[in-house]
């Protein structure tokens, strides 16, 4: 890594700056949408479905609105008299707002009962009586393709069965040639089972119409505020809900990881309860509701294959998948990638063909699926091209780092356009599984799992070696709803030489108000502490598409250094002014100009900002000030070597990992200290759902996993302690060489820990574990395989 | 029903339905909203607060459970304008990230070393494993334990 090129005291990238949200957060003084209070607010609180499936006969809110403080209990049937019971998703199909027929999943809402206290609203949930007529339940989306099957989507007139879409991307024929002739082919059903991102904040909203004035205020659990803002004018303008006179504040976000992108029933109740009623109305959903109802992430069922040479060199990769919607398409995927960014699936290997195909299908299930802080379903990509990868290293007898070294897309070969069609930046993927390797002690730790396997005892090794996809994205190709994903920031200098800067983006916790005001201290030379950072008000902040793919630093990143270089041109200007020198005579160096070769005749930022309000030439604007809308000319591709060892408890199949070793690349740094935190909190989020974390259902479409009680989000004391480490390639078109990092740990980690549970399995004949990789699976292996009874 | 707390060494006072959960005391009628909610099940600890001195779930607790007792928060932390050591470990060693869980892993850290003098890893382990942390991974949360266990050794507050 290059070292800072500012000072300490100005705090440019490369500086480990102490994080300035942080004074609020540790006195308890952050506000985040509970902690939002107005005079006269109402609660309102959601009545939700026991069955998967079932039709509505009736809804009876009588003894609801005989409980004091229940001021009305809203049905889809009241919503449907403004148009307002069903609402579009971000992949362009219909979700239900409130049902007015039937309901399609367990914990689906059913109706919302408003109160004045958040007591009272329960206790009239508690008396809402609803009669149902259960119906058949379609839970696995293999069987909802079966000819036969009971049709889900009633709603849509001409639809006959529950497929979604097919989708499919590559050279098939080609794909099919490389197959046949291949010496070596390994196939393998992996099962990436629907999880959930519980950020320990749950979601929620403060509505708060002003029928005075006509405007709407919410206070909002989003990731993403200004496209909020425009999804609901159009879904809510003929109401009268027109975009200048509706404000989305995302306060502070207890965590986000993609749920907080997706728009919720409960949020547009508590819009339409306070449109209705002229009060402000919240709305917090709890823990269960979260985890039952909310969008769900993953849900694939992926049958892939890879074609090798004998001597282990990869041909051909071909993948068959069948994703599980739920009952809607609620996807938060650029709307051209109905299966996201799924065919970054060929990874950080060399392939001269592939061909990957994708179906949705309808089941009785929460819609989604969303992102698990990953970029569009490059977790699934990864984990099957890293499953694979490490399968035929295996099948084929090779090391699988050495296998892996020896397919790499290798430096020289970038910027690299792989099979699919994507356009790699920069990498070097073999330095880093190197420094992995060196740093865990690879070779020796092979030789005692030699010594372990003669006693009898079950250690793995396992590696990951991934590329990642992030900074959507390129307007030409990317966009959800029709809005194209670029992003913004606006700066204001003010007349002492302090800033103010505002993004289209939205910090969920990755500390946005530090790493932005050091690229403006890095591109301007005014120190960080002096540079106030918002984000998240639509009446302040110009518009950005928000904060999820790792897109924050890639985007809006850039576009705080292209809106800074703006400043920076006319303070060029100013300064040959007042220094009465020329443009071209002049030198930059952060934090002031200084005329050539005379470097005493010199103007510090902080003066030429005076100077921009109180002696600027005639002739020429007020003020420095400038935005930028960034729309990146390509994707960046961070990547990264984990390599994993754990031990596999014989008696009772629980696997511990003991240690993990994390070689992470994503370009330029700004923060050290705020990416190393990333990472740890990325490899804790690959750790949940390789080894605990899942949601599953029986035949009914009941949930498994709806609370903390049985969802198991790792502790402190299952989670290791991280070792990490880095190499840096810049990216070539991103004006700070940076690529994003919030995500590459989730995305990386989980098929270096499924890899080294096999490793250690293999030589009893296990050749694949579904994650999570539970005691109870790992055991039922054992005894399959005659080594626990 | 008459509930009288002290919080922070304050004294409050109200009456509240014998239902209330004392989570909703602190947040929505004393309006200390730095104690947080993240979960049904007493399984996050975002609500933790010292009652009498030791770590609770608030949210598992009757506000009237409270009557008469002593209430620590973490707006209590900081005294005359100096922060804990626990809150300025949390700062230096980057220990929360998009700070929900903070306070309640604050509270437990505070009583945690009232206790432990100079813990191992492995003992701040277990001591914050009632409190769930989605960001941080954890380690930084371990350094920063640390950091405030040497700084109260050397005689910090
Ligand atoms: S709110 Fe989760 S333990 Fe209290
Ligand atoms: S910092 Fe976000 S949950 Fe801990």
């Amino acid at each position: 890594m290059m070292p800072p090129r500012t000072t300490p005291e100005i705090g440019g990238m490369g500086h480990s700056l102490k994080r300035k949200e942080d004074p609020r957060f540790i006195r308890g003084k952050g506000t985040y949408v509970d902690d939002v209070q107005l005079p006269g607010m109402l609660y309102l609180d959601i009545v939700r479905s026991p069955f998967a499936h079932a039709r509505i006969k009736k809804i009876d809110a009588s003894r609801a609105l005989a409980v004091p403080g229940v001021l009305a209990v809203i049905t889809g049937q009241d919503l449907a008299k403004y148009n307002l019971h069903w609402m579009p998703t971000l992949m362009s199909d219909t979700q239900m707002v409130l049902p007015v027929e039937k309901v399609m999943y367990q914990a689906q809402e059913v109706a919302a009962v408003l109160a004045t206290d958040r007591y009272l609203a329960a206790d009239g949930v508690d008396a809402v009586e609803v009669e149902y007529e259960p119906l058949p339940v379609v839970v696995d989306p293999r069987k909802a393709l079966e000819p036969g099957a009971p049709v889900l989507r009633t709603d849509k007139k001409d639809k006959k069965d529950n497929h979604i879409w097919h989708w499919e991307w590559g050279d098939r024929a080609a794909t099919d040639r490389a197959f046949q002739g291949a010496d070596v082919t390994v196939k393998e059903d992996i099962y990436l089972p629907r999880i959930h991102v519980a950020s320990i904040e749950t979601c929620g909203c403060v509505a708060h119409f002003d029928k005075v004035t006509g405007k709407l205020t919410v206070w909002m659990t989003t990731q993403a505020p200004h496209a909020i803002r425009t999804v609901f004018a159009l879904v809510a303008g003929h109401v009268g809900l027109e975009e200048h006179k509706i404000r989305i504040i995302s306060p502070d976000i207890g965590g986000g990881f993609g749920g907080k992108v997706p728009v919720y029933p409960g949020y547009v109740i508590a819009v339409a309860a306070s449109v209705l009623t002229g009060k402000p109305v919240k709305w917090i959903e709890d823990r269960m509701e979260n985890l039952q109802a909310d969008s769900f992430a993953r849900d694939y069922h992926i049958t892939a294959e890879l074609a090798a040479t004998r001597d282990g060199r990869l041909t051909a990769l071909r993948i068959k998948t069948l994703a599980d919607h739920g009952y809607a398409d609620a996807a938060a995927n650029p709307s051209k990638f109905p299966a996201g960014l799924f065919h970054i699936c060929t990874g950080s290997y060399d392939f001269k063909a592939a061909h990957v195909e994708v179906d949705g299908a309808y089941t009785n299930k929460p819609p989604g699926g969303i992102a698990y802080r990953c970029s569009f379903r490059v977790t699934e990509a990864v984990h099957t091209i890293e499953r694979m990868a490490d399968l035929m290293a295996h099948q084929l007898g090779m090391d699988p780092a050495e296998f892996r070294l020896k397919n790499f897309i290798k430096p020289e070969q970038f910027p690299y356009r792989s099979a699919l069609g994507w356009e790699y930046d920069s990498g070097d993927y073999a330095g880093a599984l190197r420094k992995a390797m060196e740093k865990i002690g690879y070779a020796n730790l092979r030789r005692e799992q030699a010594e372990k396997r003669q006693r009898g005892e079950l250690m793995g090794i396992g590696i990951s070696s991934f590329t990642e996809i992030v900074g959507a994205g390129p307007s030409k190709h990317f966009d959800i709803l029709g809005l194209k994903m670029f992003d913004s920031c606006e700066i204001r200098i003010h007349p002492t030489g302090k800033a103010i800067a505002r993004f289209g983006t939205k910090s969920q916790g990755q500390g946005h108000e530090t790493t932005y005001a050091q690229i403006l201290a890095e591109e301007l030379g005014i120190p960080a502490k002096d540079i106030q950072v918002e984000e998240g008000d639509t009446d302040t902040a110009p518009y950005g598409l928000g904060t999820y793919a790792s897109r924050s630093t890639p985007v809006a990143g850039a576009a705080a250094a292209m809106a800074a270089r703006k400043i920076r041109d006319k303070a060029r200007k100013l300064a040959a002014h007042l220094l009465e020198a020329a443009e071209e005579d002049l030198l930059w160096e952060p934090g002031k100009f200084s005329v050539k070769g005379a470097p005493g005749r010199a103007k510090t930022i902080q003066e030429i900002a005076f100077a921009a309000y109180t002696n600027h030439p005639q002739g020429m604007e007020a003020g420095l000030e400038a935005v930028s809308y960034y729309d990146p000319p390509s994707l960046t591709y961070p990547f990264g070597s984990y390599i994993c060892v754990v031990d596999v408890d014989k008696g009772t199949g629980e696997v511990k990992v003991r240690r993990f070793v994390a070689v992470d690349d994503c370009g330029n740094i700004i923060n050290p200290m705020i990416v190393e935190g990333q990472i740890h909190g990325g490899l804790t989020m690959g750790l949940a759902p390789a080894l605990y974390e899942e949601i599953s259902y029986d035949e009914q479409g009941n949930i498994r996993g709806g609370s903390f009680i049985d969802y198991l989000v790792p502790t402190a004391v299952e989670t290791p302690k991280w070792e990490t480490d880095k190499t840096c390639t810049p990216s070539p078109h991103h004006p700070l060489g940076a690529k994003g990092v919030g995500e590459s740990a989730t995305v990386g980690a989980p098929a270096a820990i499924a890899n080294a549970v096999v490793d250690a399995l293999w030589h009893l004949g296990v050749r694949h574990v579904d994650i999570p990789i539970t005691p109870a699976k790992v055991w039922k292996l054992l005894r399959e395989h005659g080594v626990t009874e | 029903m008459r509930v009288e707390v002290t919080i922070n060494r304050e004294r409050y006072a109200s009456d509240v339905e014998p239902r209330l959960l004392l989570v909703h005391l602190i947040r929505d009628v004393l309006r200390l909203t730095g104690t947080h909610i993240g979960c049904d099940t007493t399984h996050c600890g975002a609500c933790t607060v010292l009652l009498d001195g030791r770590p609770v779930k608030s949210c598992t607790v009757f506000a009237v459970q409270a009557h008469g007792r002593e209430l620590m928060t973490v707006e209590g932390l900081e005294q005359d304008g100096n922060l804990h050591p626990v809150q300025e470990g949390f700062m230096q060693e980057h220990g929360l990230q998009c700070g929900y869980c903070t306070p309640g892993m604050l509270m437990t850290s505070y009583a945690f070393l009232r206790k432990a003098k100079d813990p191992t890893e492995d003992e701040i382990r277990l001591a914050i494993s009632g409190n769930l942390c989605r960001c941080t991974g954890y380690v930084n949360i371990v350094k920063a334990i640390q950091h405030a266990a040497a700084r109260l050794r050397q005689g910090g507050t």
